[in-house]
């Protein structure tokens, strides 16, 4: 092998190496014109969402606010979804209701992507040992019920709030991330690169962070990136049966509970809340998708 | 001199990517006459498959192009052929064997299944064969291929056989639908080295016995050498040399051949040849009149600018390079 | 086929052991909560003695494993304990409610299956056409909505709109249910023969049932088209081709047949997603079932029908988890095979 003159250092070439695959990985992104549209949606969600206070027409309508003169009122010119029954404002509630739900969703996330992952990461590479054993079968039992019903089990014996539902959610998502890191750690156990790690005597923090860990990312990111819509979904699910945020804090889905009550006649005050809550499914789908095709993850 | 089997003239195919259009094959030529065993060698990424797959229009439409070139088989264009003429190659005339014999048998079917259906489909005169009639000729079509215990076999899943069974059940699945052409993309490649012998042997054997002709490629050129009658060179996406495999053995004239043959080991002692410097191009941007120019040690003015066609050396030797530009002759392509 | 036995005893068992462990769980968490529930069985004038003395008997002043072992042991004999709600033993309330989202969730999940699989078929074959991207859009629709808007939406368009469905309950008021052989209602009438309660059955099935395989249909769509796609390029479809095996032969069976199987894992979880979302559905059209049953006691803090519900549920889901497990095996012969080699 011929010797090349080195022209940059080490670090530098890994550096620019990586600033070229972040690069790479934009420009195949980009190209699925739908995950583009998905971060644009996302990106306008999180507009209104953090700036909620100051682009909402009428921000008192998120708190404690009646106003009887305007009540009921359609979609206008002045109040763009028209008012509920206090006379709020929608499109302001809405505003607020995303802020709600986004925040539930990244809390979520945020609780039990670590857990779950660190768990996988455990189990996958002992596999066999009894802390796979005890690991895993303690995912079994979480698994063994549909999330949405463990979360309402949960979330029914402890009293109604965010707070509570987010905990709820927590408690029935998290085996998720450690089922898929535990298949993917289990594999790659046996690899030539993992041995080679350990005879080198590589640390086992070492290994399972960097070695095995790394070759997970992308499922984790695609699967976050999925999860961030299915999570506020499961959420003003909770909430539409009365066990999220309670009254008078705007949720997405406790909106559309309340406006059934006054289906067909008063329809835009359930209608606009859900059209909300698709649309921020939608956002976090279409960019997950993106995600997936960016960084190559098998499908099924 | 007969007509030739199979012609591919001017072929250039482009596959649309990320970043541009990777202009892989740039005018290939190639031919193969009846009952010849025709050999084509070249490092991984010069385009060999592709050149396969163009011909039995295997190749997704997006994301390849075909701007130019045809293909004739007995003087038809296979690129021009309606659906039908194409079925009725493919099932009759020409078969392909692929690379990897665990990618190219359908995991959730039985080997069963898969022979007979090639068996009932590639029935010459349309007639609808009887169901032991099919079982028969699949269990005959496996003895040929030397496969003990068919009955067993043709139960079982691609799975349950080892490598070197399912290429074998793959050349007997080439052989029920090609009677004239059968190309062989890396046959036993995947394979253990006695295995792959075997199943060298194997191809050669059956190609004497029903007068098949046989494209063979192999990156390998010592399988070529026992196995071919004649060798393209090819070389990021063309021809560069075509010669009787002994000639080219012997006297191999582009610098590329040369290289090629210099880099393998000697068994005799004399330490490990030297490898061509650099690398195959990049065909996003490859580079302008002959692709071979930035490697070569020969390299003259006028290869950098126009692509040599092919000169004719002698009767059975022809060289795609400027070197022998003044050799006489007829000058082939174009 | 003893193959298979043993699969199933060996799930059966490992199921045994799940279930366990989530009543054990589900205990937990219900006895964590906050709040008496012999105050709330007896209502807040109830004098304290009562209360005292309903919180003797249910074991409510004892430690946790105490009060578990008397429920394990009463679930052993079938018995789940009193509902707070309707004073009357769980077990029978189970019996009652259950095969009604039984049959729902059998409804939903064979109209799931076949629909999403052949919008995802036909979305694959057509690839990249007109008809592929209208059944994208379609199969996105279907996903990102929730189950309770597209109950809600259904509601008012079919039955306010058009009023040509009905939304409340299993039968139309003034039907007489069919004599109550398996329960399910379309069954019952089928087999004791009266059509017109059947059908009367079937139109009130029919928007609940939609409603909740919508979401889980668009996936299987979407799995099913995505498995096409990836396949239709692999090795083995250039070889069937190159052997002249024709393109419909092709696309109806070599091309399908690999591609359901990532359709049928999913169905596990998209059957699950069936049962949690049918605590809405079943609210939102007043079906008296199970969800909806243990919805109430969610609610209202009722925890020997909290725990069986779960436990039920559970259970069902577990069996169809191993039905899916069955069918994946028989689909794809790469499990379960791999050890058996035929030598060279």
């Amino acid at each position: 092998m011929a010797n090349k003159m080195q022209k940059k250092s080490p670090t530098q070439e890994g550096l620019s190496r990586r600033w070229e695959n972040i690069r790479r990985n934009w420009y195949k992104f980009s190209r699925n014109s739908l995950s583009i549209i998905g971060l644009v949606v996302i990106c306008i969600i999180l507009f209104f969402t953090i700036f909620a206070p100051f682009v909402s027409p009428y921000p008192e309508s998120a708190g404690k606010f009646i106003n009887f003169y305007e009540a009921s009122q359609p979609p206008s010119l002045t109040h763009l979804c028209g008012t509920d029954a206090f006379g709020r404002d929608i499109l302001t509630r809405i505003f607020f209701g995303c802020r709600y739900s986004l925040m539930m969703g990244a809390t979520v996330l945020l609780l039990i992507v670590p857990v779950g992952v660190v768990l996988g990461l455990i189990a996958g590479y002992y596999r066999d040992s009894w802390l796979d054993i005890v690991i895993m079968r303690i995912t079994d039992i979480f698994i063994a019920v549909p999330p949405l019903i463990l979360a309402l089990a949960v979330c029914s014996v402890l009293t109604p709030s965010i707070f509570n539902a987010m905990l709820a959610i927590s408690i029935a998502w998290w085996p998720w991330y450690t089922r898929l890191v535990y298949e993917i750690a289990s594999s790659l156990k046996d690899e030539f690169f993992v041995q080679s790690a350990e005879v080198i005597g590589a640390n086992k923090m070492h290994i399972l962070f960097r070695e095995i860990l790394l070759n997970c990312l992308s499922p984790i990111l695609t699967k976050m990136s999925l999860d961030m819509g299915w999570v506020i979904l499961i959420g003003s699910s909770l909430s539409f049966v009365g066990l999220g945020a309670q009254p008078p804090t705007p949720d997405l889905g406790s909106m559309v509970a309340d406006g059934s009550k006054y289906l067909p006649d008063q329809w835009w005050i359930s209608v606009f809340p859900a059209f909300a809550i698709m649309l921020i499914v939608l956002g976090f789908n279409l960019f997950g998708d993106g995600i997936r095709d960016t960084l190559g993850v098998e499908r099924g | 001199m007969s007509k030739p089997l199979l012609e591919i003239k001017n072929l250039h195919v482009w596959f649309k990517v990320f970043g541009g259009i990777l202009k892989v094959l740039d005018g290939v030529n190639f031919t193969v006459r009846s009952g010849e065993k025709v050999g084509l060698v070249g490092e991984a990424g010069c385009g060999k498959t592709t050149t396969m797959k163009a011909i039995m229009r295997l190749l997704s439409m997006p994301p390849a192009i075909i701007p130019k070139g045809e293909i004739l088989f007995k003087g038809k264009d296979i690129l021009r052929m309606n659906r039908a003429e194409l079925q009725q190659i493919r099932k009759e005339k020409i078969s392909m064997i692929f690379q990897d014999p665990t990618a190219a048998l359908n995991p959730v079917f039985t080997i069963g299944t898969q022979i007979q259906d090639a068996v009932r489909f590639s029935e010459r005169s349309g007639r609808k064969m009887k169901k032991d009639e099919i079982k028969a000729r699949a269990m005959q079509v496996l003895k040929e291929v030397s496969i003990p215990d068919q009955g067993r076999v043709l139960q079982n899943y691609p799975i349950q056989l080892s490598g070197g069974m399912r290429q074998r059940v793959c050349i007997s699945m080439a052989l029920v639908s090609a009677s004239e052409l059968i190309i062989g993309d890396e046959p036993g490649t995947s394979l253990d080295v006695t295995i792959k012998d075997q199943i060298l042997r194997l191809l050669k054997e059956l190609a004497k016995k029903h007068n098949t002709s046989i494209i063979l490629i192999s990156h390998a050129l010592g399988t070529v050498k026992n196995m071919t009658d004649k060798v393209y060179v090819m070389y990021a996406g063309a021809m560069v040399e075509l010669a009787k495999t002994k000639d080219l053995f012997a006297h191999p004239l582009h610098p590329y051949s040369q290289g090629l043959l210099a880099s393998i080991p000697r068994l005799t002692g004399g330490g490990i040849g030297e490898g061509i410097d650099g690398h195959i191009p990049e065909y996003i941007n490859p580079p302008k009149g002959c692709r071979f120019h930035p490697r070569c040690k020969q390299a003259m003015p006028i290869c950098k600018d126009k692509k040599p066609p092919f000169f004719k050396i002698s009767e059975n030797h022809e060289v795609a390079c400027f070197l022998f530009q003044n050799f006489g002759g007829d000058c082939i392509d174009k | 086929m003893g193959k298979t036995i043993k699969f199933i005893a060996k799930r059966l068992v490992f199921s045994v052991f799940v279930l366990v462990g989530l009543s054990m769980l589900i205990f937990i968490i219900a006895r964590v909560m906050p709040g008496n529930p012999a105050r709330m069985a007896l209502g807040a004038r109830a004098p304290k003695w009562a209360v005292e003395r309903l919180r003797e008997e249910m074991h409510l002043n004892e430690p946790l494993y105490v009060q578990y072992y008397y429920w394990a042991k009463g679930a052993l004999h079938g018995n789940f304990g009193i509902s707070l709600i309707t004073r009357r033993s769980v077990a029978n309330d189970i019996k009652e409610f259950f095969p009604a989202s039984l049959e729902l969730a059998l409804y939903a999940g064979i109209f799931m299956g076949i629909i999403g699989i052949v919008l995802g078929t036909i979305s694959g074959w057509y690839a990249n056409t007109w008809v592929d991207n209208l059944v994208r859009v379609i199969s996105y629709m279907g996903i990102i909505t929730p189950s309770f808007v597209f109950a809600i939406f259904f509601v008012l368009i079919f039955s306010y709109v058009l009023e040509i469905l009905p939304v409340m309950g299993r039968l139309t008021p003034g039907v007489v249910p069919p004599p109550s052989i398996t329960g399910i209602i379309t069954f019952d009438a089928l087999i004791t023969g009266r059509f017109n309660v059947f059908f009367d059955a079937l139109k009130h099935l029919l928007l609940p049932a939609i409603s909740l395989a919508m979401g889980p249909l668009s996936q299987e769509a979407r799995i099913t088209r995505s498995s096409l796609v990836d396949n239709v390029q692999k090795d083995y479809i250039a070889s069937e081709r190159s052997c002249g095996i024709p393109e419909r032969t092709i696309m109806f069976k070599y091309l399908l047949k690999p591609s359901l199987i990532p359709t049928i894992t999913i169905y596990g979880l998209d059957f699950a997603a069936i049962l949690g979302n049918a605590f809405l559905v079943e609210l939102i059209f007043n079906w008296p079932g199970l969800s909806r049953y243990g919805m109430n006691a969610m609610l209202q803090k009722d925890l020997n029908a909290i725990t069986a519900v779960v436990l039920v549920l559970g259970l069902v889901f577990i069996i169809a988890n191993i039905v899916v497990d069955l069918t994946v095996g028989y689909l794809d012969p790469r499990i379960g095979l791999g050890t058996e080699r035929n030598g060279e």
